[in-house]
């Protein structure tokens, strides 16, 4: 269609104010579908930083008026939490830690040696609640004498991690082209070296992103601290969910340590966020 | 490279099970050995500190019988269906929203997935405050609407729709995760094609995106139902199973029984049927995905 065929200055004013409104639209509809998960976050910050005074008052009070960290130094000086802060790092730093040692050569062999089998067992075991993988390591460590222990929860803790390791380098490995591999192995190298020289090296990147996903759902990971922690050896959500029960319930506090808890958490995502989006549209690493 | 016998191709894969080993060893241990030992003590009755005898399968006609556990499964099923079908709807409206180009599309985003990485328990706190009857904030804004104070998760009515409103709140970027990952491999020629025949928006949805994306969805439903069926943090701390037991699902009586009761025999029985029910229901959607596929 020529331009003089239909004439182009009537058609102007009417199309800009319906771009405009549909921008208006779009903008919108991503205000309503963003606010949700941002207003809860810091509506928990607010109660955090507010007095106990401003957190019962109603109508609510939404911007803290004169904000305070006492609620924090509450936290770390009426309970343990400093001591619960390193369970949770120790619990969660070793079990990964672990995880990635076993798991980053299973997920190369795997893919390597298209061992569906072991894969298929990750699978069922992602179906599988984590209750029931509780009550026979409780009656377990109950009988070697390890209940309580830092050492049953690291143990425990492997349910979760070791999967999600092997399952993201599995994927990860299948991509990754064998050319260097196997003008190596060619030459003579050994597959050991091989993958300890060429493949691992080549995927630092997935090895960090396995490394903090097993790392955050370990974190995040409450029924089994719940269950196997002793008073010493709770960690970090066991701890806030106590905080609820046994004390008198002071929302500044709660709010306070429940972000204590989830602030790491959210931080690691921030940094591995673009591989969350295309590791999980890819297949479901959760 | 040359194409080497079959035999020597499986020689050599066959060499690079020794990288598995170790893991293997770890998967034997606290993934496979708990599965073997729940399916054994399925058939023995033992609570702990009492002698434990073989009974066979009398856990589970027991179970059959126990209405409080029949009641947890209706519960459960009540629970999934709500928490499977809203945040499905919502993920794939927000799906088609971060679809569209906009500035900081990538920041909001990054917003949007933080729920489904937060701590289920210091989310769970929070939300327990928000639903507070006389203090919390829910309330509050329902009343700036106009709308009459709910009790939330204080009456046995409505405990269960506020539990699943968490669970969208949490599990809703899930969904539009996968179904964003669908709609961004999508082809642009049938979408060019209906535009020059004039299809209007809606048409073209119904049409092109939604059977194309639908493969998507079905993934996104299998892993949304597995994690409806298992939610036990946020009920747990939000609810305990209450009030009375009208938040029971199966995953909070299983607790009870195991951790509070200490009847390993009966517990694991709840484990058998609880797995079972979740390798039906994966097994069913997955049937209705291939279906999808084929047609």
């Amino acid at each position: 269609m020529t331009a003089a065929s239909r004439p182009q200055p009537p058609a102007r004013p009417v199309r800009l104010p319906r771009r405009l409104l549909r921008q208006a639209a779009l903008w919108a509809s991503v205000v309503v579908v963003v606010s949700p998960a941002i207003l809860v976050f810091l509506w928990m910050l607010s109660l955090s930083l507010k007095t106990e005074l401003e957190n019962t008052a109603y109508p609510p009070i939404f911007i803290p008026r004169a904000p305070t960290l006492a609620n924090f130094v509450e936290v770390f000086q009426k309970s343990p939490f400093g001591q619960y802060t390193l369970n949770s790092i120790i619990v969660s730093g070793v079990s990964t830690l672990a995880a990635l040692l076993v798991g980053v050569p299973a997920g190369y062999g795997i893919a390597k040696a298209r061992a569906s089998g072991l894969a298929m067992v990750l699978l069922i075991s992602r179906m599988t609640p984590g209750l029931s993988y509780l009550i026979p390591l409780f009656i377990l460590f109950q009988v070697v004498g390890l209940t309580g222990t830092l050492w049953s929860l690291v143990i425990t803790h492997l349910v979760i991690t070791v999967p999600i390791v092997i399952w993201v380098m599995m994927g990860f490995f299948e991509s990754q082209h064998p050319e260097l591999e196997e003008a190596a192995l060619i030459d003579g190298c050994d597959i050991w070296r091989a993958f300890l020289h060429i493949a691992v090296p080549l995927s630092r990147s997935g090895i960090v992103v396995a490394g903090i996903l097993a790392f955050i759902y370990s974190w995040n990971n409450f029924i089994f601290g719940a269950v196997l922690a002793g008073r010493e050896t709770r960690t970090l959500p066991v701890a806030v969910y106590n905080v609820l029960t046994f004390e008198q319930i002071a929302w500044g506090p709660l709010a306070a340590a429940a972000l204590v808890v989830t602030l790491p958490v959210l931080v690691l995502t921030v940094f591995i966020q673009r591989q969350i989006v295309t590791g999980l549209a890819a297949g479901g690493v959760k | 490279m040359q194409r080497a016998p079959s035999s020597r191709a499986y020689a050599r894969r066959s060499k690079y099970i020794r990288f598995i080993l170790p893991a293997l060893a770890v998967v034997l241990a606290v993934i496979v050995f708990p599965w073997v030992f729940t399916l054994w003590m399925s058939l023995n009755d033992w609570q702990i500190g009492r002698p434990r005898s073989f009974v066979g399968l009398q856990n589970f006609t027991g179970l059959a019988r126990d209405e409080r556990f029949l009641g947890s499964i209706g519960r459960t099923i009540y629970y999934t269906v709500l928490a499977v079908a809203v945040p499905v709807v919502l993920g794939v409206l927000s799906a088609l929203v971060f679809h569209q180009r906009f500035p900081l599309r990538g920041f909001l985003r990054g917003i949007f997935i933080l729920p489904m990485m937060a701590t289920p328990v210091a989310v769970a706190l929070v939300w327990t405050m928000m639903f507070h009857p006389q203090m919390g904030v829910l309330n509050y804004l329902l009343s700036l609407v106009g709308l009459p104070p709910s009790l939330w998760v204080y009456a046995p009515e409505t405990v269960i729709p506020a539990l699943v409103l968490v669970d969208v709140w949490h599990w809703t970027p899930l969904i539009m995760l996968i179904v964003l990952g669908g709609l961004s491999a999508l082809p642009t020629e049938p979408f060019e094609s209906a535009r020059i025949d004039g299809a209007s928006p809606w048409q073209m949805f119904r049409a092109i995106t939604f059977p194309l994306v639908l493969p998507f969805l079905m993934v996104a439903v299998i892993i949304r139902t597995i994690d409806a069926l298992k939610t036990f943090d946020t009920i747990f701390v939000i609810t305990q199973g209450g009030p009375g037991t009208a938040s029971e699902t199966i995953n909070i009586y299983l607790y009870l029984q195991a951790f509070a009761f200490y009847k390993m025999g009966h517990a694991s029985a709840v484990v058998v049927v609880f797995f079972a029910l979740i390798v039906v229901c994966s097994l069913l959607l997955l049937h209705v995905r291939q279906k999808t596929l084929w047609t």
